[in-house]
C-alpha cells in the first residue's frame, strides 16, 4: 500500500496553471524529495494535498483513503502533518503553549471547555518531552517571537511531529538559514522516526539529496522526472534545468 | 497564579462589602458596572480570545433584553420562564447569525456582524406594536423571586446581580483556560496553523460565537431589569461600538480587564453626561488615546510596569 498517492492532480489560479496532470506515490516510511525551480508548483502540491485548496482535478490518497475533499483538520486527524515555508508559528504564544496546542489537536480533549488544561497533565508531559528531545527545554518559557530565525525554525518542526504524524509534509525547512543553522535541521529531520512518510520540498539539491531516497523534479507544474538520487544527478535534463544550459 | 487567587479574593470582598459604604445612587451605578462588565467580557470571548472583531454584539444583549421585557409585559412575569427565554434566544439568534458571519474574516466580519445588528435594530425600531418601537418597552418589573429580599431594592438587586457577574467570571475564566480556549488563542493567532494541526476552526469559532451572544444575553436579561426600560438603543452599532471600547480599553485577551473598562466608561459617561452632552464625542477620544498610548489596555498597562508579562 502506498502511503501517499497523487493522481493526475491538476490545478489553476484562474487561468494560470499551477499543477498539470501530477501523479507521483510514495511508500510507508519512504522519504521523497520534490525539487523545481520557484514556480514550478512544488508548495502548492502541498496545500492541495493538506486541503487548503481544492484541486481542479485528480485525486489524493492517504493509505488508500481518497481524502480529495477531506477538510484539512480530518486529513490531520489520519495523521497528515506539514510545515510551512513562511513561518505561521504562534507569535505571541511561549514555545512550549505553542507545542500544548500541536499535542492537543490530536489528543481527544481538544474540544473539552468545561475542564482547565492543566487538569490534562499528559499534554503538558508530551509537549514538555518534544521540547527536551528535540533540545529546546531550556526555550520553552519563552514567547516564539523572540526565538532567533533556526530556532523558530526546530519549533515549526516539532509542531509537526507533535502528533507523531505518518506523513509528514517538509517545505522548504532550511530556507534562509545560515550553512550551521541548515545543518543542524538536516541533522534533525535525519533523527525523525522511519516510520514516518517524508516528503520535503527543498531548494538546496545537494541538502535533499543527502536526506530522501527518492527525488520528483516538477517544472512548470509538471513531473519532468524522477527516479533514485543517482538517476536524477545523471539526469541532462534536471541539470539543464538547474545549471542553466541552454537547452532547457 | 496565587497572587491572582487571592486579588480576586480580595476583589470579591470588596465587592460585597461594598452597599455597606455606598449610597443607593452609587450602588445602582456599581450595579450597571458589573452587569455592563458581563457584556464585555462576553465580547472579549470574540475579541480577545478568538480574534473575532464583532461590531454587532449588542443584538444578543438586546434581543435577550427585548425577550424577558416582552415576557413580562405580555405573558408572565416568571422570572424562571422570563430568564431562560432571553438567554435561549440570545443563544438562538447568535447561533443563526453565527452561519452568515463566520463565512468571512477580518474587516468582513466586523461589516457582516454590523449589519446583522442593525436588521435586529431595524426591527426593533420598526415593530411598534410588538416593541414600542423608539420608545421602547417601559415599565418592566423586576421578577419576584418569593426571596424574603424584594429585588426592587437596591441592595438586592446588587447581591442579585453579583451572584449572575461571580457566575459569569467563574464559567469564562473556566471556558479560556480549558483546550477550547486555548485553542480559540491559538486560532487568534494563526487559523491555518491550527487547521493543519488537526483543529476543526470553524466549529470552535462557531462555539465561541454562540457562548459569547449567551453571556451578551445574561447581561441583557440583567439590564433589562435593573432598568426597567428597554428600547432600540441597546440594539444599534453605538452600543456595539461602546462595547467594542470596553473591551479594548480594558484589555483584549484578558479575563477581567473588560470587566474594569466596562466599570470606567459606565462611571466616566454617568460623570461626564452630567456636565455635557457630547459624550460620544468623549468616546472617541478616549478610543484613540487607549490605541496610542495603551494598545493593550489598562490591565495591560498594569501589567508593563509591574513588569511580568501574561499571555
Amino acid at each position: 500500500m502506498t502511503a501517499l498517492e497523487v493522481d493526475k492532480l491538476s490545478h489553476s489560479f484562474g487561468g494560470l496553471t499551477a499543477l498539470a496532470d501530477v501523479s507521483l506515490a510514495v511508500a510507508p516510511g519512504e522519504r521523497l524529495a520534490i525539487i523545481g525551480p520557484n514556480g514550478a508548483g512544488k508548495t502548492t502540491l502541498f496545500n492541495i494535498v493538506t486541503g487548503i485548496f481544492r484541486p481542479s482535478s485528480g485525486r489524493i490518497r492517504l493509505f488508500g483513503r481518497d481524502v480529495t475533499r477531506l477538510p484539512t483538520h480530518d486529513r490531520a486527524q489520519l495523521g497528515l502533518a506539514r510545515t510551512f515555508q513562511i513561518s505561521t508559528l504562534f507569535p505571541k504564544l511561549t514555545v512550549l503553549d505553542s507545542v500544548l496546542l500541536a499535542v492537543q489537536g490530536l489528543d481527544a480533549a481538544r474540544f473539552t471547555l468545561h475542564r482547565p488544561r492543566t487538569a490534562y497533565g499528559h499534554l503538558r508531559e508530551r509537549a514538555e518531552a518534544l521540547l527536551a528531545d528535540w533540545g529546546l527545554a531550556d526555550r520553552a518559557r519563552q514567547v516564539t517571537r523572540q526565538l532567533s530565525y533556526g530556532e523558530q525554525r526546530q519549533v515549526e518542526l516539532i509542531l509537526a511531529l507533535a502528533g507523531a504524524p505518518k506523513v509528514l509534509l517538509l517545505d522548504e525547512p532550511t530556507a534562509g538559514l545560515s550553512p550551521a543553522e541548515t545543518a543542524s535541521v538536516a541533522a534533525m529531520i535525519r533523527r525523525f522516526s522511519r516510520d514516518t512518510t517524508i516528503l520535503l520540498i527543498e531548494h538546496d539539491m545537494d541538502v535533499a539529496l543527502d536526506l530522501v531516497d527518492r527525488v520528483t523534479v516538477l517544472v512548470q507544474g509538471r513531473v519532468l522526472a524522477e527516479g533514485s538520487k543517482d538517476e536524477i544527478r545523471g539526469n541532462p535534463k534536471v541539470a539543464a534545468i538547474y545549471f542553466g544550459t541552454d537547452d532547457a | 497564579m496565587k497572587t491572582r487567587v487571592a486579588s480576586g479574593a480580595a476583589a470579591l470582598t470588596v465587592l460585597v462589602a461594598l452597599p455597606a459604604v455606598l449610597s443607593s445612587y452609587q450602588l445602582s451605578l456599581v450595579t450597571k458596572m458589573l452587569i455592563f462588565g458581563i457584556f464585555a467580557m462576553s465580547l472579549d470571548l470574540l475579541l480577545g480570545y478568538a480574534g473575532l472583531p464583532s461590531l454587532g454584539h449588542a443584538a444578543y444583549f438586546g434581543v435577550a433584553a427585548y425577550t424577558v421585557g416582552l415576557l413580562a409585559l405580555r405573558v408572565a412575569n416568571n422570572f424562571w420562564l422570563d430568564f431562560p427565554a432571553g438567554l435561549l434566544m440570545a443563544a438562538g439568534v447568535s447561533a443563526l447569525f453565527g452561519l452568515f458571519a463566520l463565512r468571512t474574516r477580518g474587516s468582513y466580519f466586523l461589516m457582516i456582524t454590523l449589519a446583522l445588528g442593525q436588521v435586529l435594530w431595524g426591527i426593533a425600531f420598526g415593530w411598534r406594536s410588538l416593541t414600542g418601537g423608539d420608545d421602547g418597552l417601559p415599565s418592566v418589573p423586576r421578577p419576584d423571586l418569593s426571596l424574603p429580599w424584594a429585588l426592587t431594592d437596591g441592595i438586592p438587586f446588587y447581591y442579585f446581580v453579583l451572584m449572575f457577574f461571580g457566575l459569569a467570571v467563574g464559567a469564562l475564566a473556566l471556558i479560556v483556560s480549558s483546550p477550547f480556549g486555548r485553542a480559540l488563542v491559538g486560532i487568534r493567532e494563526s487559523e491555518r496553523r491550527m487547521e493543519v494541526l488537526g483543529f476543526d476552526v470553524w466549529r470552535y469559532k462557531y462555539v465561541a460565537f454562540i457562548l459569547a451572544g449567551l453571556f451578551a444575553g445574561l447581561a441583557g436579561n440583567l439590564f433589562v431589569y435593573f432598568n426597567g426600560f428597554v428600547s432600540p438603543s441597546y440594539l444599534n452599532i453605538l452600543f456595539s461600538a461602546s462595547a467594542l471600547l470596553m473591551v479594548i480599553l480594558g484589555g483584549s485577551g484578558t479575563l477581567l480587564g473588560p470587566a474594569i473598562g466596562a466599570a470606567v466608561i459606565v462611571g466616566l459617561e454617568n460623570f461626564i453626561s452630567g456636565y455635557m452632552e457630547r459624550w460620544v464625542l468623549v468616546l472617541g477620544v478616549i478610543y484613540v488615546l487607549v490605541t496610542l498610548f495603551a494598545p493593550s489596555g489598562l490591565v495591560g498597562l498594569v501589567r508593563e510596569r509591574l513588569g511580568n508579562s501574561g499571555t
